[in-house]
């Protein structure tokens, strides 16, 4: 099958690479951005990595801690009225990133966000996907989840749903804010999650979150 | 670099190298005498710290050799990394942003260059008198009053210790040694970051079999036995590195042990800004000894003590 990325030219492909190498340079430069891998091991099985989102930096990082191999397979599911914004966002987002984009305006969209995903998955491809749906601005660690994170995990059950808490990220750029401070940013990966048997949208949500967040460490510049 | 400058180099770092080359020895023979399968968590520990030091050993060594810009880009980096892992569990706020930006991108950077340009004035008083002054007047313009003076404090002392303590180290480089030994000021950080290891090395080990008496209960487990027996140590290795320093061997041993006291008192400090903040380590960017500033916090104290004594006395 001739897939988007094989129909590009050679040098395009290239010029996407070293982009890839030089993004995960400055993400380590800076953050020094650090995978723990807590609740299993990077191997190459096909997952989803679930993520709180409370930065645009976040995507970037969880993409730059994981091993090359899992990386090259590993597409982020990331907003398509965003990525396709400008030239310099179109070739980051679909080349360098390679992901796969989805339309979050029901009114503007020809292709339905759920079987972009799940055509993706069916490549053989993992993703990565933050079912809070927008970047989260306020106190509590996670806004409520959106159905995506349950579709998938009924649709496709053999595919490992793993949490993925990004911390310090708010810090290191908050919105608004253009120059990252170095600070040190850990991904901490847990348990691999699936959609029990019978189990409601609303429960595996409730559970998916609570394992999500169990992953924070403790803030460590708590009120003195 | 002077023929004889390189060749001591090369005979301090062979003998470095031999050193760690026992080092390693020994560990593959401890593993070797162990059943088939198995490992002791102990050995494996003592391993990776000597990997660590490896890495350090050849780092130092390629900057030593490659001359000024190679040592102060390794201490610049240091400092960044250094100042990283601080600022990660530093109290700050939103407000404290660009001040921080600032700190890092812009502060840091001029101090070594007022380093490498050999501004003694400006390098010492750039970030005690005007990076002081200026952060929390960015801080403040962004109007958020809460815990003001714990935020900025907080970032002065990041500062202070990551980058301008740690940035005595290359000013080293501009002591005058005298005519026909004007490289030789390099030799200096070799010998000041000789005798503050091996004291920590030979404090840790003597603390760990014969301490009793702690200096600092509830806070670390260094005792008084394990510091005089480091500071013995660092003055001993000094007297016999003297022929590579301006000092003579009884000025060289009292500056070892200087070195070496200022920096056992750092690590002290370093375990209560750990305790407070609830880490163990600073980060894990260094395999089997926490972070850059786990590394460094005795020649962070050492060195500006190290700096001023040898400028005061041998100036």
């Amino acid at each position: 099958m001739m897939t988007a990325a094989s129909r590009r030219s050679l040098p395009r492909r290239m010029a996407a690479r070293i982009v890839g190498h030089a993004l995960v340079f400055v993400a380590r430069f800076i953050t020094a951005v650090r995978a723990d891998w807590r609740g299993t091991e990077p191997v190459a099985r096909q997952r989803v990595y679930y993520a709180n989102h409370v930065s645009n930096a976040d995507m970037p990082m969880i993409w730059a801690c994981l091993p090359a191999h899992i990386r090259r397979r590993t597409r982020p599911v990331a907003a398509a009225d965003y990525w396709l914004s400008t030239r310099l966002r179109a070739f980051v987002g679909p080349e360098v990133f390679n992901c796969v984009l989805v339309d979050r305006r029901p009114e503007a969209r020809t292709e339905d966000p759920m079987e972009a995903i799940l055509s993706a998955l069916d490549e053989g491809s993992s993703l990565i996907i933050f079912p809070e749906g927008n970047r989260n601005m306020g106190d509590e660690p996670l806004l409520p989840f959106r159905a995506g994170l349950y579709n998938i995990g009924r649709a496709r059950p053999g595919v490992d749903l793993v949490p993925s808490w990004v911390a310090n990220l708010n810090e290191i750029m908050p919105k608004g804010e253009v120059i990252p401070l170095p600070l040190i940013c850990t991904v901490t990966f847990g348990t691999p999650l699936h959609v029990a048997e019978g189990e409601t949208k609303d429960a595996f949500l409730a559970r998916a979150a609570e394992a999500l967040v169990a992953l924070r460490p403790p803030p460590p510049d708590a009120e003195p | 670099m002077s023929e004889q400058t390189a060749l001591d180099i090369l005979f301090l770092a062979m003998g470095v190298i031999g050193l760690l080359t026992a080092l390693t020895v020994l560990g593959e023979i401890l593993r070797a005498r162990l059943p088939h399968g198995e490992t002791d968590p102990v050995v494996e520990t003592f391993m990776t710290r000597v990997h660590s030091w490896w890495a350090m050993v050849i780092l130092l060594s390629l900057a030593v050799f490659s001359g000024e810009i190679g040592i102060l880009l390794l201490f610049a980096f240091a400092s960044f990394a250094a100042l990283r892992e601080f600022l990660t569990y530093a109290y700050k706020r939103r407000a404290d942003h660009l001040s921080l930006a600032l700190a890092a991108f812009v502060i840091l950077p001029l101090q070594y260059v007022f380093v490498g340009l050999g501004w003694t004035a400006l390098h010492t008083v750039f970030i005690p008198v005007y990076a002081f002054l200026l952060l929390p007047i960015v801080s403040a313009l962004r109007g958020d009053p809460r815990r003001f003076l714990v935020r900025v404090a907080e970032m002065q002392w990041g500062l202070m210790i990551c980058v301008f303590c740690i940035s005595h180290v290359p000013a080293l480089l501009t002591f005058d040694m005298g005519p026909g030994a004007e490289d030789r000021s390099v030799l200096l950080i070799v010998f000041l970051a000789m005798v503050v290891q091996f004291g920590d090395l030979f404090d840790y080990y003597a603390g760990r079999h014969f301490g009793r008496r702690r200096v600092a209960p509830g806070l670390s487990p260094k005792t008084l036995e394990g510091m005089v027996t480091g500071i013995a140590a660092a003055a001993l290795i000094g007297a016999g590195l003297s022929w590579i320093t301006p000092f003579g061997p009884l000025g060289a041993a009292a500056m070892a042990a200087l070195a070496s006291t200022a920096g056992m008192f750092g690590s002290l400090v370093f375990a209560a800004i750990k305790r407070d903040k609830g880490v163990k380590d600073w980060s894990h960017l260094i395999p089997g000894q926490g972070g850059f500033l786990d590394q460094l916090d005795s020649v962070i104290f050492a060195a500006p003590v190290f700096y001023h004594v040898t400028h005061l006395v041998w100036g």
